[in-house]
C-alpha cells in the first residue's frame, strides 16, 4: 500500500486513483471481483449540498436505497437514453456506473437477475466456497497445525450451512449492486432485450420483445453460460456444470471434473477439501494448460499430487450419461488425437467445466447484418463490432464475454470503462496484457501479461531478448510465520529495456499480490525504476521487491516518459 | 519443462532475503553418489529429500561422450517436492546414459555410468547394456511388490477359517461393470495408497458403490498382506488396530544357534520369573461389539483407533471399580491408584513394550487416538521415554488382529489386572425375544492378582465393560 502510494503520486495521471478522497462516498458493496474501486475513485466530487445523501459506509449491509434525483443525465435529442446496456452483468454495471460519471443517461437491460455470472454463479459464490474450503484444508492439516503448535480435533462441516454462505454471499453482492445501480438513477429495464436496428433496441418477454426505445449508442453485455460439448448429458444432479455445482447441492465422494481450467482447478480445491476424491479430463497433454508451464507444473505438485486427485490428460469425454438405475456416472474417454476409445470412469459425479460459451443468440444480430464466430460477437480493439463485411456498425459495442477476448468479470468492466470514454470522446485502448487473472485455489494462482512460451516467440519474432527471474515464497518472513512457504514468483522481462512482459505467482494470497505488477504493466513502469519502491516489512509484497530487484537490466533509470502500452 | 531448462540459461532464481542459504532446498544443486567399478562409476538417482524414494529424469544435461568436470551439473531430477539440477563429484566422461528423459529409477539404482578415460567408453557402454541391472529399471517402482493377498491366502488356509471378509479379499475384483475383472475401477486416493503401499490393485476386492475399489480397501490388504506375512494367519477382523499389527518379523534365522537375550528380553525374563511370585486367576467374559464396530466405523476418519476405543472403554469401567486399579507391591498393603493409567501391549522388533495411555478415563477419545499414534510411531522408533512406559495400572493385549479368539495373559508384577483381547467375531446367538441371531462378538479374559483382587471384583468390572461397549456413546463424550 505504502509503496503503490508513493508510486502514484509520482505519477500524475494515476493520482486521483489513490487520493482516499475521505468525502466521496464509497460503498464497500462494490467491491466485487476486485475492480470497482479505480473506477468509483474516478468519480467527481458532487457539489456541496447536493442531494446525495449517504449513509455511513460499509458498516451496514442493507442500506437504503437514496433519492437519486438527478444521477442520470438527460439524453441527446432525439433519444430515449445516450446509452443502453444489454446485460447487467459485472461488465454492463462498470460500464453503467462510468457512464453516468460521465454525465450519459444510461438504461440498462436485464433478463434474468442484476450481477450476471460472476455474482450470481460464477466468481463471487465460488470464493464463498473456496474460503470454506481453505479453512477445512488448514484445520485438517495436522503436520501444519502441529508446526504451529496448535491442536484442533477433528474438524467438520454442515453442507448446507456451507452451501447458504455461498447463497448468501451472492445475493449480498446482487443487493449491493442493484441498489448501487438505482442509487445513480440507471434505469433497469427487465426483459430480455434485442437489437432491432441501429440505434435501436426492444425488450420484453423472451420472443416478445414488445417495448421499443432508442439510444445513442448500445453496449452488448449479455456474457456467457458453461459451455458443455455434444455427447455430455447434464441432469443437474449427477453431471451438472458450475452453475450447479455453486448451490453444493451434496458433495459426493468421487466427482470427475472434466477440464483443468480455473474453474476445475478451483472446485477440485472445494471438493477434495471436503471430502471428495477427484479425477480430472484434460483433453490436452497437460493439466492447467492455460498456465505458464512453469508455474502450472508447480501447481501440479501443490494442489494435485499430495492430494486425492488423479488425472486423465489427453484425452476427450466422448459421452457422459448421468447416474441412473443404481448406475454410476458413465464417462466413455477417447484419445484426443486417435479418436480411440481409451477408457470408461465410473464415478459419483462429473462436474462439466469445459469453459463458457458467449450467450448470444436472441440478441437480434442478424437484423444488422452481424455473423457471429462460435457465438462470439466480432470486435476490433475499441470494442466497436465489426459487421459481415467487415464493416464497423457505428454505435454498437461488445464488451464481455460476448466478445471473448479475455473471458474475465474484470476485463468486461474494463472494456465497458473503455468504450464509455470513446462514447465521451476521449478515445482508449485497452491494454488487455495489463489484466490480471487469478485462480483462488490454495495457495493460490495469479498472473498478469504474457507466459514465457509466448514471450520467447514474441521475442523471437521481433528479435529482442527475454529474461526470467525467480523468487520463491520459501524465504519471505511472514510467509514462513504463517507456515505456508510453498510458492513462486516469476517475471518475464526485456533484459534491454526493463520492460515487464509477464509475472506469474503460485504462492499465499497470490491474487493480491499481483496487482502491483499488472499496475506497473498498465502504466508502463519498468523494472528499474519499480524496484525502487518500498515495501513493508515483513510482507508477503517483498516477494515481489525481491523478484523486481533481482531482474538485471541493462539499462539506467528510465526517462521519465512513459511508452505507449502494448495491445492485444 | 521449459521452466528447467531456465535455472541452466543462467536466470537468477533466488532462494531470497531471508535465507540466502543454498540448502534452503529452492534450487541448490547436489552432488551426485558414485560407486566406483574400476574406473568405471555408476552415477546414482541421488535421494534428494528425506522422503523421496524414486526420481524421475527431466533432462540429461550433458549428452553421452560429453567431458565433464566435478561440480558439473549433469542432469535434472524431479523428486517429489522440485526439479533440481544434479552435479558429478568426478571429473570423466559421461559414458552412458541407462535411465532416459521421462523415465524413473529408484533413489540409488545407477542411471549413467561415468568413465574416467575417453578409451574406457566403449567398455562401458558395452557393461550398461548387458547389466542393464533391475535397479536401473526405468519402473523400478512397480517391480518389487511384495507377495499380494490372493497368493499367500490359499497357502494360510491351514490355520483358522478365514473369515468373510478375509476370503473375499483373496477372491479378484468381480466389479459389475468392470467387463468381469478385466478393469479394475479404484479411486484416486485407492490407487496412490496402492501405490505407496505395493499394493497390486488387481487382487483386491472392492467395498465401494458398485464394487469400486476405496482407499480403506487398500489399507485393509496391506494390512493383510503384512500381518500374513510372519505369522501366516489371516486377516484383521473388525477389531484389529494396524498399530499393533506388526508382529516380530523374523530375517532369515540360523537353526541351531545360540543367541544371547538383548536387553529388553532380559528384561521380559526378569519380569516373567517375577510374576510366579504372584497368585493370580482368570475370569472370562463375551461382548458384543456392534455398537462399538458402528461407532469406530463412524469416527475412525477422525483419526480414532480401535486401542484408542478399547483402552477409553476400560478406562471408564476402571472409574467405578477403582480395586482393579489397584495394586500390591509388598503383600501386606495395597495402593488404590490415584489415576488411571492403560498400558497397552505392542509387539515391537525383537521384543514387546507397552506404551501407556495416561488419564485414558479424562482424555477425550480423540486426544487418546492421537497419544497413542504418538507413544506407536516412538516405540517403533525405539524412542519410548521410561515414564511413557513404565507407569501403567492396568494393561491390555489384543490379538485380535491375528484371528485370536481367546488367550490368556499374565500378569505384569507391580499390577493389578491385565486383560487379553481377543478377535471379534460374526456368532451366531441367541437374543433374548427367543430369536437367532447374528451378532459380532469378542472375547475378554482377565488376569488378576488375587491377593487384592477378588472373583465378584472382576465379574462386576466386566459386566460395567460390556455395559460400555454394547452401549458405547459414552465414549465419545
Amino acid at each position: 500500500m505504502q509503496a503503490s502510494l508513493s508510486l502514484s503520486l509520482s505519477l500524475p495521471p494515476a493520482a486521483p486513483r489513490s487520493d482516499p478522497a475521505p468525502t466521496v462516498f464509497r460503498p464497500s458493496a462494490l467491491r466485487f471481483c476486485g475492480l470497482r474501486r479505480e473506477a468509483l475513485g474516478l468519480r467527481p466530487l458532487r457539489p456541496a449540498g447536493s442531494t446525495w445523501v449517504f449513509p455511513s459506509p460499509a458498516r451496514t449491509p442493507s442500506r437504503k436505497t437514496v433519492a437519486a434525483v438527478s444521477g442520470n443525465g438527460s439524453p441527446s435529442k432525439g433519444f430515449d437514453y445516450d446509452l443502453v446496456i444489454i446485460g447487467a452483468g459485472v461488465g454492463g454495471h462498470g460500464a453503467a456506473l462510468h457512464a453516468v460519471e460521465k454525465g450519459l443517461k444510461t438504461a440498462i437491460i436485464e433478463g434474468d437477475i442484476v450481477g450476471g455470472t460472476c455474482v450470481n454463479r460464477g466468481c463471487v459464490p465460488s470464493k464463498a466456497l473456496l474460503a470454506v474450503s481453505g479453512r477445512m484444508r488448514e484445520l485438517q492439516n495436522e503436520h501444519h497445525l502441529k508446526a504451529l503448535g496448535l491442536q484442533v480435533s477433528s474438524p467438520g462441516y454442515d453442507r448446507q450451512g456451507v452451501a447458504d454462505h455461498a447463497n448468501n454471499l451472492a445475493s449480498k453482492i446482487r443487493n449491493n449492486l442493484t441498489n448501487s445501480l438505482k442509487a445513480l438513477g440507471v434505469d433497469i429495464l427487465t426483459g430480455v432485450g434485442t437489437i432491432a436496428g441501429t440505434q435501436k433496441v426492444k425488450y420484453g418477454k423472451v420472443g416478445f420483445p414488445d417495448t421499443e426505445i432508442t439510444a445513442k449508442d448500445i453496449i452488448i453485455a449479455t456474457g456467457s453460460v458453461p459451455f458443455v460439448p455434444n455427447g455430455i448429458e447434464v441432469d443437474g444432479k449427477t453431471v451438472f456444470t458450475s452453475d450447479h455445482a455453486l448451490k453444493l447441492e451434496w458433495v459426493p465422494e468421487w466427482i470427475a471434473i472434466v477440464g483443468s481450467g480455473y474453474i476445475g482447478l478451483e472446485f477440485s480445491d472445494v471438493y477434495s477439501a471436503l471430502g471428495s476424491e477427484v479425477t480430472f479430463v484434460e483433453a490436452l497433454d497437460q493439466l492447467m494448460p492455460g498456465f505458464d508451464p512453469e508455474i502450472g507444473k508447480l501447481a501440479q505438485r501443490v494442489l494435485i499430487n499430495p492430494r486425492k486427485i488423479d488425472y486423465h490428460t489427453g484425452v476427450f469425454a466422448k459421452k457422459i450419461t448421468p447416474a441412473k438405475d443404481g448406475k454410476p456416472v458413465l464417462i466413455e474417454l477417447i484419445d484426443a488425437k486417435t479418436k480411440e476409445p481409451k477408457d470408461t470412469l465410473e464415478v459419483d459425479a462429473a462436474l462439466i467445466a469445459t469453459g463458457r460459451a458467449p450467450f448470444t443468440k436472441g440478441l437480434g444480430l442478424e437484423n444488422i447484418n452481424i455473423v457471429t464466430q462460435r457465438g462470439f460477437v466480432p470486435v476490433n480493439e475499441r470494442m466497436q463490432v465489426i459487421d459481415a463485411s467487415g464493416n464497423l456498425i457505428p454505435h454498437l459495442y461488445c464488451i464481455g464475454d460476448a466478445n471473448g477476448k479475455m473471458m474475465l468479470a474484470h476485463a468486461a468492466s474494463a472494456q465497458g470503462i473503455s468504450v464509455v470514454e470513446q462514447i465521451g470522446g476521449r478515445d482508449n485502448v485497452l491494454n488487455h496484457l495489463s489484466i490480471p487473472a487469478a485462480c483462488f485455489t490454495h495457495p493460490e494462482i495469479s498472473m498478469v501479461g504474457m507466459t514465457e512460451p509466448q514471450a520467447r516467440e514474441k521475442a523471437q519474432q521481433e528479435g529482442f531478448e527475454v529474461s526470467v527471474a525467480k523468487t520463491s515464497f520459501k524465504a519471505n518472513t511472514k510467509a514462513l510465520a504463517e507456515n505456508e512457504g510453498e510458492g513462486l514468483a516469476k517475471l518475464i522481462y526485456r533484459p534491454d529495456t526493463g520492460e515487464i512482459l509477464g509475472v506469474h505467482i503460485l504462492g499465499m494470497h497470490a491474487a493480491d499480490l499481483i496487482h502491483e505488477a499488472s499496475n506497473a504493466i498498465a502504466l508502463g513502469t519498468r523494472v528499474q525504476d519499480i524496484k525502487f519502491a518500498v515495501h513493508a516489512h515483513p510482507t508477503l509484497s517483498e516477494v515481489l521487491d525481491e523478484l523486481f530487484k533481482s531482474a538485471k537490466v541493462n539499462t539506467g533509470v528510465s526517462p521519465s516518459s512513459v511508452n505507449e502500452p502494448v495491445t492485444v | 519443462m521449459a521452466g528447467v531448462g531456465q535455472l541452466h540459461l543462467g536466470t537468477p532464481f533466488l532462494p531470497s532475503a531471508s535465507i540466502r542459504g543454498r540448502s534452503s532446498g529452492g534450487g541448490g544443486s547436489r552432488r551426485l553418489t558414485t560407486r566406483i567399478q574400476a574406473k568405471i562409476r555408476e552415477i546414482f538417482m541421488p535421494a534428494l529429500s528425506s522422503t523421496m524414494t524414486e526420481g524421475k529424469i527431466v533432462s540429461w544435461v550433458r549428452a553421452e561422450g560429453d567431458k565433464l568436470s566435478k561440480g558439473e551439473s549433469v542432469v535434472v531430477v524431479e523428486s517429489d517436492k522440485a526439479d533440481m539440477d544434479v552435479e558429478t563429484f568426478y571429473d570423466g566422461y559421461l559414458a552412458a546414459i541407462m535411465v532416459e528423459e521421462g523415465d524413473v529409477a529408484a533413489v540409488g539404482s545407477a542411471i549413467a555410468l561415468l568413465a574416467e578415460t575417453e578409451d574406457e567408453i566403449p567398455l562401458a557402454k558395452s557393461q550398461a547394456s548387458s547389466s542393464s541391472s533391475p535397479a536401473a529399471s526405468p519402473r523400478a517402482a512397480e517391480t518389487p511388490v511384495p507377495p499380494s493377498p490372493s497368493e499367500t491366502a490359499p497357502e494360510a488356509v491351514s490355520s483358522p477359517p478365514p473369515s468373510p471378509k478375509s476370503s473375499q479379499a483373496a477372491v479378484s475384483s468381480t466389479h459389475p461393470a468392470s467387463e468381469s475383472g478385466r478393469r479394475i475401477v479404484a479411486t484416486p486416493y485407492a490407487k496412490k495408497l496402492a501405490k505407496d503401499l505395493k499394493v497390486e490393485l488387481g487382487s483386491v476386492a472392492g467395498s465401494g458403490p458398485m464394487g469400486r475399489i476405496v482407499a480403506k480397501d487398500v489399507e485393509a490388504a496391506a494390512a493383510v498382506a503384512a500381518a500374513a506375512a510372519p505369522v501366516s494367519s489371516v486377516p484383521p477382523k473388525s477389531i484389529s488396530d494396524s498399530a499393533a499389527v506388526k508382529a516380530p518379523a523374523s530375517p532369515a534365522i540360523q537353526l541351531g544357534t545360540v543367541v544371547p537375550f538383548t536387553t529388553m528380553q532380559g528384561a521380559v525374563s526378569k519380569n516373567m520369573v517375577e510374576s510366579l511370585s504372584v497368585p493370580t486367576f482368570r475370569v472370562g467374559y463375551t461382548i458384543t461389539t456392534d455398537a462399538l464396530d458402528s461407532l469406530y466405523k463412524k469416527i475412525k476418519s477422525k483419526g480414532v483407533t480401535m486401542t484408542a476405543l478399547l483402552a477409553k472403554a476400560t478406562a471408564l469401567a476402571l472409574t467405578k471399580h477403582p480395586v482393579v486399579n489397584s495394586s500390591c507391591r509388598d503383600g501386606k498393603s495395597f495402593t488404590y491408584n490415584s489415576s488411571i493409567n492403560i498400558a497397552v501391549a505392542v509387539a515391537i522388533d525383537g521384543g514387546l513394550i507397552t506404551p501407556v495411555l495416561q488419564d485414558a478415563d479424562k482424555v477425550d477419545i480423540y486426544s487418546l487416538s492421537r497419544k497413542w499414534k504418538e507413544l506407536v510411531d516412538k516405540a517403533r522408533a525405539k524412542q519410548l521415554q521410561p515414564h511413557e512406559y513404565n507407569n501403567g495400572t492396568f494393561t491390555l493385549s489384543n490379538l485380535g488382529m491375528f484371528g485370536v479368539d481367546r488367550f490368556d495373559a499374565i500378569l505384569p508384577p507391580g499390577t493389578g489386572a491385565i486383560m487379553a483381547v481377543g478377535a471379534s467375531q460374526p456368532s451366531v446367538v441367541a437374543t433374548k425375544d427367543g430369536r437367532i441371531g447374528v451378532k459380532s462378538q469378542m472375547q475378554v479374559n482377565v488376569t488378576a492378582d488375587h491377593r487384592v483382587i477378588y472373583g465378584a471384583d472382576l465379574a462386576a468390572f466386566l459386566q460395567t465393560l460390556a455395559k460400555i461397549i454394547e452401549d458405547p456413546k459414552e465414549l465419545t463424550l
